[in-house]
């Protein structure tokens, strides 16, 4: 899957700070994003993670220097980024559950909606549902809108938090192969636990720590050393999995 | 039968009236969480919008006419007044309730002295249409005609409106804010935009009710918005905040009850009712306060 030499960078992250109240969540949090593949995001729970996206994309006050293809856009507002290339798939879907499934998909391309080819393709399920209200689809189908949102627009880079959490074994095979998909053509920086479809899906890893970056390497390399990743994640990798 | 007729029609008018205040002040908390205390202002404004344009038009014109001209105006004012209120003042303090309530508080103050101070405390009588001044005989019953007209143009209002949230991509964008506006602006949706647009919407929709409830008056005054201002708080919250449809229903139910309750109980009898059905909704349904999809 991999060349062990990361591309070059099309996110790089520089001494990145959140604090939340009295609360210093990230202290100086430094890493790339290659232009290609996967980069998983480890850690335990609470370290930081979700924050971590969440300051990226402007929806966390932060500080720091953040650049996509060498543009700064840390001052820049959440929906400028996102229109400047990076799409953000958070962690509990929030899908607009008053709104059908077309409209959902409508607010990011209005001419298309459930019709652009890339939800046929990789999400055909949602075709037949298009008029059915998002709020009552199950979680898997929710966290099909909620990807499909995002592919519906240009990306230079996809920001995904935890995209099987809560889902059955059977569909976070689903999730997994659509990342997969979609990872052929988009970087990916993925918050995720599940270390199976991390070492199905992803190139590299970088591993937080209190809010910092204690580890930056190879994917394979690191679920591949039960020590290392017992040490760095508090878990040992398990053998079995859905992925 | 024929009081129970007039009492009907004339409850109707009075809840248009309630809707037509009470709209924008629904879709701004919906959207954007705001308590927009100078919604009053909003509507004082378009009445005395209404009024000088109506004076400063040639008298030669029907007023009927004047008073078409005088509700373009007052609603452009309101519009333009919502604009500037939520890019000067609302803008800034964007997740800041308390400031919020503070801001809007004061601009109903300030607007309220500063139209004491240019035009004086007292109510100044306007000039209303023959025929919305006379009456329409129907079952025995003698329906004023100023009532059909409130009641028409709070039906054409609440249809633009569930029109522009049904059918536009403006509508779309609102009706997934009022859910959620951090997750529409990750989707690359400029929500700032928007809600100076829904503030402009609910502004002018203040002047529409502004420049009617003058004529229901019989007169503009200084303290005339924050009299509305009052019931379409009320109205907002037995409908469930942000929900349009639910502020139409409450608006008609609030109109109803309160002339109802002022015929068949004793005079100022309305008023207490319907704060009494506030508390009864809130008791019953305290999720009233805490929104609704628009």
């Amino acid at each position: 899957m991999n060349d062990n030499r990361p591309a070059p960078a099309v996110l790089s992250v520089t001494d990145l700070h959140v604090h939340y109240g009295g609360s210093h969540i990230l202290q100086g949090v430094t890493f790339d994003v290659p232009a290609t593949g996967v980069t998983a995001l480890l850690g335990r729970n609470g370290v930081g993670k979700t924050t971590t996206l969440k300051a990226i994309i402007g929806l966390a006050p932060r500080s720091g220097r953040i650049t996509l293809r060498g543009n700064e856009i840390q001052t820049q507002r959440t929906s400028r980024i996102v229109r400047e290339g990076i799409g953000y798939v958070p962690e509990d879907r929030e899908v607009f559950g008053g709104l059908t499934v077309d409209e959902n998909l409508r607010l990011v391309d209005p001419d298309r909606g459930v019709e652009a080819p890339v939800v046929a393709e990789l999400f055909p399920d949602l075709v037949g549902r298009r008029d059915q209200l998002a709020g009552t689809l199950s979680g898997g189908q929710q966290q099909m809108v909620s990807l499909a949102r995002v592919l519906l627009r240009r990306n230079d880079l996809l920001l995904i938090d935890e995209p099987t959490k809560g889902l059955a074994p059977k569909l976070v095979t689903e999730v997994a192969d659509v990342l997969a998909e979609v990872a052929r053509t988009t970087p990916i920086l993925l918050v995720e636990q599940n270390l199976p479809l991390v070492r199905r899906i992803a190139d590299q890893v970088v591993v937080i720590d209190a809010g910092r970056v204690v580890h930056r390497g190879d994917a394979a390399e690191l679920v591949a050393d039960p020590a290392l990743t017992r040490e760095l994640l508090g878990v040992a990798m398990r053998r079995e999995g859905a992925a | 039968m024929s009081d129970l007729l007039l009492l009907l029609v004339t409850g109707l008018g009075l809840g248009a009236l309630y809707f037509l205040a009470a709209s924008g002040l629904s879709l701004i908390y919906g959207l954007m969480g705001v308590l927009n205390f100078a919604h009053g202002v909003f509507m004082t404004a378009g009445a005395y919008a209404g009024w000088l344009t109506m004076g400063d038009l040639p008298q030669s014109l029907p007023v009927g006419a004047r008073l078409a001209v005088g509700v373009v105006v007052a609603i452009a004012v309101g519009a333009v007044i919502g604009l500037v209120v939520e890019v000067v003042l609302i803008r800034p303090l964007y997740r800041h309730h308390i400031q919020q309530v503070l801001v809007t508080v004061g601009l109903s103050l300030a607007g309220v002295a500063a139209a004491q101070g240019i035009w004086g405390a007292d109510p100044r009588p306007v000039e209303t249409p023959t025929w919305m001044s006379g009456t329409t005989v129907v079952l025995g019953a003698r329906l004023p005609n100023d009532r059909f007209v409130y009641i028409a143009v709070a039906l054409l209002l609440l249809a633009g409106l569930l029109a522009l949230l049904r059918y536009t991509r403006l509508g779309l964008v609102i009706r997934a804010g009022v859910e959620n506006r951090t997750m529409v602006e990750a989707l690359g949706i400029d929500v700032q935009r928007t809600f100076t647009i829904v503030f402009a919407i609910g502004g002018a929709a203040a002047g529409l009710a502004g420049v009617l409830y003058s004529q229901y008056a019989g007169a503009v005054s200084p303290g005339q918005g924050g009299s509305l201002l009052i019931y379409a708080f009320i109205v907002v919250v037995i409908g469930g905040m942000g929900s349009l449809t639910g502020t139409a229903v409450a608006a008609v139910v609030v109109g109803l009850v309160q002339q109802l309750a002022n015929y068949y109980a004793a005079s100022g009898v309305g008023d207490l009712s319907v704060v009494l059905l506030l508390a009864l909704v809130l008791l019953l349904r305290p999720s009233s306060l805490k929104g609704a999809t628009a």
